[in-house]
């Protein structure tokens, strides 16, 4: 049986360019996983849609703006009306070492800023899988 | 209730998860989903319209596809799209981008997006794609449309899984144009020029037709030629009002009549102009599609080019397994031993062949006990 970890690279929010997202989008792929890629500019709501559709084990969120603080949780929460446990949450961009705690506490399980190797995000992902794959 | 009986149940009462989760089953080949398949009884098609999008690299494919699920959908009808692309052959990992196109419809439950990846299958399409239609057709989809890989000039698969296949041209390919020449024309029920907003779009309006009407003349097994002798013989036959529409409705617009050597007037299939960044064109373009099945469906045509498919695909499948079968450690063995007998010149190569058909006989006569 032939297994992938499937995962979907986001852009939420109203940030113009999505570089960032594309680079781990790439690594992702290079790693062997297969990457919904959704563009720019994603409401939490389509985020969650597509995740559910394409049945991925990851989420994997990049942010430029500054709105993580409203954005990401926010996916968390409708995750949670939708009582999906299973699907591992990480975020990613510019997001200051302060707002780091309360990110987690939402249930973002792994945060990610500039600088991070991308080797770091793929062990992440592959050690903190949420159902076996 | 067992697992795949729940799995089913909720997958037919619209549970998004159980949908996605079951073509996932699909994909990895997983024994577990059999039951459920069974249980929506998935196995046939069923009302379903399957549509095919089809074209090279860049043409539109998604963007396309994205108005044309807009237009579908103010039709009133429910949208499922399988979109593939491919996997990198060193990695097995794929990128699958055809979804940013189309992102816009994916908080509407009336419309389900599945993107697959190739996972090494050749043909423009992945191994799960003729199961994963099937049951999106059960699940009561009124359309389902697949998005191919970017083609070249040998991946045409999807003519058998589609009903009707779209080729999508652009213009400034070049000499893109000369790889439809080679063989993928054939397969176009309906044919799309995208980009209409650029230079050139309607010089590749012009060539299409011109090969198109080549192909009819030299009298080339087309996709289309089938359908349009059915239908003029129904027309002739029965003179029938339901099929004379279905075939002047089929007919109009870009389809037309050109004097073939003093016999009559030659048909051909529809050539679209369309823009789909703004969508302009894609409305000419869904009746076309829609005029397509209805000629079909008016001939009989459409039952059996499903059933000629069916067919294929189970050849298909039971091929692959054969193949499966061989890399058993045993098999590859006997067949190893068949090679050396060959090198040594003990044996012949053919006779080989027929030691390795009787090797998987056994197999199979051993996997059925
Ligand atoms: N000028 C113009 N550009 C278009 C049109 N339709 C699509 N595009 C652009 O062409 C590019 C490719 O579009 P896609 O829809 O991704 O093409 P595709 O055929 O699905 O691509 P693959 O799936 O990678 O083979 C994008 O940048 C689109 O914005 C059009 O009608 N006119
Ligand atoms: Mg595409």
């Amino acid at each position: 049986m032939e297994r992938k970890i499937r995962v979907l690279v986001a852009k939420p929010g109203l940030d113009g360019h999505d570089r960032g997202a594309k680079v781990i989008a790439r690594a992702l792929r290079d790693a062997g996983m297969e990457v919904v890629y959704t563009g720019l500019r994603q409401t939490p709501e389509q985020i969650v849609a597509a995740a559910l559709q394409e049945d991925v084990d990851v989420i994997a969120m990049s942010i430029l703006s500054g709105a993580h603080n409203h954005l990401f949780p926010r996916v968390m929460d409708i995750l949670r009306e939708r009582n999906v446990q299973d699907i591992l949450v990480i975020g990613g961009g510019v997001i200051p070492d302060d707002d780091i705690p309360a990110l987690k506490a939402a249930g973002i399980a792994g945060v990610f800023t500039p600088g991070t190797p991308t080797s770091a995000t793929i062990d992440f992902i592959k050690n903190n899988l949420k159902r076996s794959v | 209730m067992s697992d795949a009986l729940s799995l089913a149940d909720r997958a037919r009462t619209g549970d998004v998860r159980a949908r996605a989760r079951l073509i996932t089953l699909i994909e990895r080949d997983d024994p577990e989903r059999l039951g459920a398949l069974s249980a929506l009884r998935a196995s046939a098609r069923g009302s379903a319209h399957v549509v095919g999008i089809t074209g090279p690299p860049g043409a539109g494919k998604s963007t396309l596809t994205d108005k044309i699920v807009s237009e579908l959908r103010s039709r009133g009808r429910t949208v499922a799209v399988v979109a593939i692309d491919p996997s990198s052959p060193f990695t097995g990992g794929a990128l699958l981008g055809d979804r940013i196109r189309m992102n816009r419809h994916a908080t509407d439950e009336g419309v389900f997006i599945r993107s697959l990846a190739t996972r090494g299958h050749l043909g423009g399409l992945s191994r799960a794609t003729g199961e994963t239609v099937r049951l999106l057709d059960a699940l009561g989809y009124d359309d389902v449309i697949i998005e191919t890989v970017g083609v070249g000039q040998s991946e045409v698969d999807i003519v058998r899984l589609a009903d009707t296949v779209v080729l999508v041209s652009v213009p400034g390919l070049g000499d893109d144009i000369q790889a439809i020449k080679a063989g993928v024309m054939e397969i176009g029920d309906v044919f799309c020029v995208n980009k209409a907003d650029r230079d050139g779009a309607e010089r590749v309006v012009r060539e299409i037709r011109s090969m198109l009407e080549t192909a009819v003349m030299n009298g080339a097994a087309t996709r289309f030629s089938e359908l349009f002798a059915a239908l003029a013989d129904r027309k002739q036959a029965a003179r029938e009002p339901e099929n004379a529409d279905a075939r002047a409705h089929f007919s109009q617009g870009a389809a037309h009549h050109i004097a073939a050597d003093g016999h009559g007037s030659l048909e051909l299939p529809p050539v679209v102009a369309t823009v789909a960044e703004t969508g302009q064109g894609v409305r000419e373009l869904v009746d076309h599609i829609k005029a397509h099945e209805a000629g079909l469906e008016a001939t009989g045509l459409l039952a059996k080019q499903r059933r000629a498919n069916l067919a294929w695909e189970l050849g298909t499948e039971a091929a692959g397994r054969l193949v499966g079968l061989l890399e058993h450690e045993e098999r590859r063995e006997e067949v190893a031993a068949l090679a050396d007998a060959v090198l040594a010149r003990c044996m012949d190569f053919h006779d080989a062949v027929a030691g390795v058909e009787r090797s998987l006989a056994e197999a199979i006569r051993s996997k059925g006990s």
